[in-house]
């Protein structure tokens, strides 16, 4: 059955990850189509979470730097999405490839930085640039608007991509469900870039530098340039996620980047397992589906609204320990374990 | 090497098919609402009103403001004990968006498009509410009395859903600014402002009054708690007199900065940062215990527009007493549960004009042909009318004596830009006998 499975799927690993987007791309459509306007607006929210979140396991779990600064490169792409489509003569996908450009220099700036730090260092250098860049958005009010931030024009479906929705589905185009596949096929871009990179060369040298530097170093590789290189990826991601953020949220304000979304990112490429990407897209599922799902229940038990309210960051903090205890490699870690485990004992038969 | 991580992929897309397809069957469902018998729009069924609000329940903004919806979920429990509106019940969901925006936007679509509120009463804040202003508006949900005294709120032309509900920091200025030109004219006036609409309102009409008496501005972004080097600096300018427009916690900071300085200037804050019981629990957190009440913010100016829990006696604080008795939850009134009470009460009024078949555009429409007749727990009247989204159309000045307030001028009304501030004499009634209104509906 195995055998048979394996000579269906391409040699080649790039058809074998495009392969993969486009199952995935037919799940989207599926699940975008039969879930409500409310569910999508959640699943635009999962898409730019999962976004940062990719490009951050690729930096932490590949390439071992820390960064709990990605909140702000978010708001970098945010920012400079909010300006271009200020005016309403750039075209979205435009304002994404340049949020993503642009935040690729600050990683450029950033990483060249981190590049000479190590461990908790690196941690504090990173950190700072979260808790500074925000500062910024106030200090030039004139142009990014203050504490109230930019409001951002949301893209609206174009008559050609209306009209083949309604021809495949029969159904209206919402503007939270056009958000979520501008969402979507972003993630899916980003996921197969991302894997392609993994899998080649520069996945493999990124995880020799993270493995052993020395080695590393003793065969022939420019640690700094490496690093740098990871650093701009991920940088690159997180503009292109802070694009998308701009867009579903239609507001690029400092309040909406604090040190807490940096955190968040760095949780989610946790419990769902360090250098995994689908471990990327579960860690964001969580952070978006958990707190509105545990706060239902709490008012369904009988809970006044703003308990309710108090007890999703409690259970968030309590899976995040009960994961840290029970399964340090994250959700993808875990599934990992029981699938040997399963090939071990089904090996036999 | 290789196997692990192919076999990782193939896990992982199951994984994620997996939960796409669990998340997805989750509460996907929607109830339908029933053809006939009265559900005349959306949020809207045959027994019941659903209406929503976003506030900041947990984070740095929630002390204080997270009781605002708790009085307004008491009144309108009242209210529905008491046979409801039309025979309706109002139904009132608020979720928390912590004061951040993005957060906002993600509740705010949850309210509306999978809760299906009819309306939007109350939602708080300025940088958090902007984010869903073209959302609600484009969705054309009723969004009526935001807790904000921005200007934005009134933009008919743009944003024609959209109500304010509180006196706008521009009317408030221009009275505090009037008060100090008639009663300190020889006054060095320093202001103390967050940097944003907030403070740049309130600067505006402040300085229609006594631009020529401002010897210093001072601004602080909300988050960074150290206002030394703003209060040093209208020190060093010699201000005499300090109109903060500022949030409770920076009236608290501004205090404990000014005693360390030794700056003893005349205070006048807005109303929304003077809150004496909160300022008195920031005052001691802040000071870890040295500073024990309020009692550092005797004789300080505010301004005022709703009866509060300083007037015990007075007929309207004796209504929101009882209807907080009565099913109020645990802690004490106070002044923001009174807030939120007499926001309740306003949307009250509103969906009886709407009439007994209540729809989305009839209560905008009803707001704006008799919202500037409605008469309710605040001195004033509305601005509300079809040019005019504008809430309350002005305040009285006070001074903080203890527990208590003392008034320092009459209760006075005006408008944005170059309206006269004008004396508001019409007597004001209390509530009415059941403490419901009895608003007919409009033609």
């Amino acid at each position: 059955m195995r055998a048979v499975l394996r000579r269906l799927v391409p040699r080649s690993l790039l058809l074998r990850n495009l392969l993969g987007v486009v199952a995935g791309l037919v799940v989207v459509v599926l699940v975008l189509e039969t879930t409500s306007p409310f569910r999508n607006s959640q699943f635009a929210t999962m898409s730019y979470y999962a976004i940062a979140a990719a490009g951050l396991t690729v930096l932490t779990g590949l390439n071992g730097q820390i960064s709990l600064g990605h909140g702000a490169l978010m708001a970098v792409g945010a920012y400079t999405t909010a300006l271009l489509l200020e005016g309403g003569s750039v075209p979205f996908p435009l304002a994404m490839l340049a949020a993503a450009a642009v935040t690729a220099v600050a990683g450029v700036v950033v990483g060249a930085a981190a590049a000479r730090l190590h461990g908790p260092y690196l941690a504090g250098a990173t950190l700072a640039l979260a808790v500074g860049v925000p500062g910024l958005a106030i200090y030039f009010d004139g142009l990014l608007g203050g504490e109230q931030g930019l409001s951002v024009r949301s893209p609206r479906p174009p008559d050609w991509f209306a009209d083949a929705h309604y021809f495949l589905t029969a159904g209206e185009l919402g503007g939270a469900k056009y958000l979520a596949y501008v969402g979507w096929i972003t993630l899916l871009v980003v996921v197969l870039l991302l894997a392609n990179l993994m899998a080649g060369r520069y996945g493999r040298v990124w995880r020799a530098v993270r493995d052993d530097e020395v080695a590393a170093e003793l065969a022939g590789m420019r640690l700094g340039g490496l690093r740098i290189l990871a650093f701009v990826v991920s940088a690159a991601c997180a503009g292109l996620a802070g694009s998308v953020l701009a867009m579903v949220v239609r507001l690029a304000a400092p309040s909406g980047f604090t040190i807490v979304l940096s955190l968040s990112l760095l949780t989610a490429v946790v419990v769902g397992g360090l250098g995994s990407l689908t471990g990327a897209l579960l860690g964001s599922a969580l952070l978006v589906f958990l707190p509105p799902a545990v706060t239902n229940l709490g008012t369904g038990a009988g809970l006044t609204g703003v308990q309710a309210a108090q007890l999703a960051p409690l259970v968030y903090g309590v899976v995040l320990v009960v994961v840290m205890l029970l399964a340090p490699g994250g959700v993808m870690g875990l599934l990992r374990r029981l699938w040997r485990r399963g090939i071990n004992q089904g090996g036999s038969t | 090497m290789r196997r692990p991580g192919h076999r990782g992929l193939a896990i992982g897309a199951l994984a994620t098919i997996a939960a796409l397809l669990i998340s997805s069957c989750g509460a996907g469902g929607r109830p339908e609402d029933g053809e006939g018998g009265g559900a005349s729009d959306v949020g809207v069924t045959a027994e019941s009103v659903k209406v929503g609000a976003h506030f900041p329940l947990t984070g740095v903004a929630a002390p204080g403001y997270s009781e605002i919806p708790t009085g307004t979920k008491a009144y309108f429990d009242y209210v529905n004990a008491n046979g409801g509106v039309h025979g309706r019940t109002i139904d009132y969901v608020y979720r928390d968006d912590a004061y951040n925006p993005t957060n906002t936007s993600q509740v705010v679509n949850e309210l509306v498009l999978q809760d299906e509120i009819f309306a939007m009463v109350g939602g708080l804040g300025t940088p958090t509410h902007s984010a869903v202003l073209d959302f609600l508006n484009g969705e054309g949900v009723p969004d009526l009395f935001v807790s904000s005294g921005s200007l934005l709120w009134n933009q008919p032309g743009k944003n024609p859903q959209t109500f304010g509900w509180q006196p706008d920091y521009e009317v408030e200025g221009k009275i505090i600014g009037q008060y100090v030109k008639q009663h300190m004219p020889d006054a060095k006036v320093g202001l103390f402002l967050q940097d944003d609409d907030f403070g740049d309102d309130g600067e505006k009409g402040a300085r229609a009054y006594i631009g020529d008496q401002i010897v210093a501005a001072e601004r602080y972004a909300p988050g960074n708690t150290d206002v030394a080097p703003q209060i040093a600096a209208l020190q060093a300018a010699g201000a005499d007199v300090v109109i903060g427009f500022n949030v409770p916690s920076y009236t608290a900071l501004s205090q404990l900065t000014a005693m360390r300085l030794n700056y003893r200037p005349q205070w006048i804050y807005s109303n929304v940062g003077s809150d004496p019981a909160l300022v008195g629990s920031l005052l001691s957190r802040f000071s870890e215990g040295k500073v024990t009440d309020a009692a550092m913010l005797d004789g300080a100016i505010t301004t005022e527009y709703l009866p509060g829990v300083d007037a015990p006696e007075n007929p309207w604080t004796r209504l929101w007493q009882k209807v907080w008795d009565a099913h109020g939850g645990r802690g004490e009134l106070t002044n923001y549960r009174i807030y939120g009470m007499s926001q309740a009460y306003t949307f009250v009024q509103a969906l009886q004009a709407a009439g007994p078949e209540p729809t989305r555009e009839g209560i905008v429409r009803a707001l704006e042909e008799i919202g500037g007749e409605l008469r309710g727990p605040a001195f004033v009247p509305y601005r509300y009318s079809a040019d005019s989204h504008a809430g309350l159309a002005g305040v009285k000045v006070v001074r903080i004596e203890g527990d208590a307030t003392e008034d320092l001028s009459q209760v006075l009304v005006t408008g944005n830009g170059d309206t006269e501030i004008t004396e508001y004499t019409e007597q004001h009634a209390g509530p009415p006998q059941n403490g419901i209104p009895n608003v007919q509906p409009a033609s």
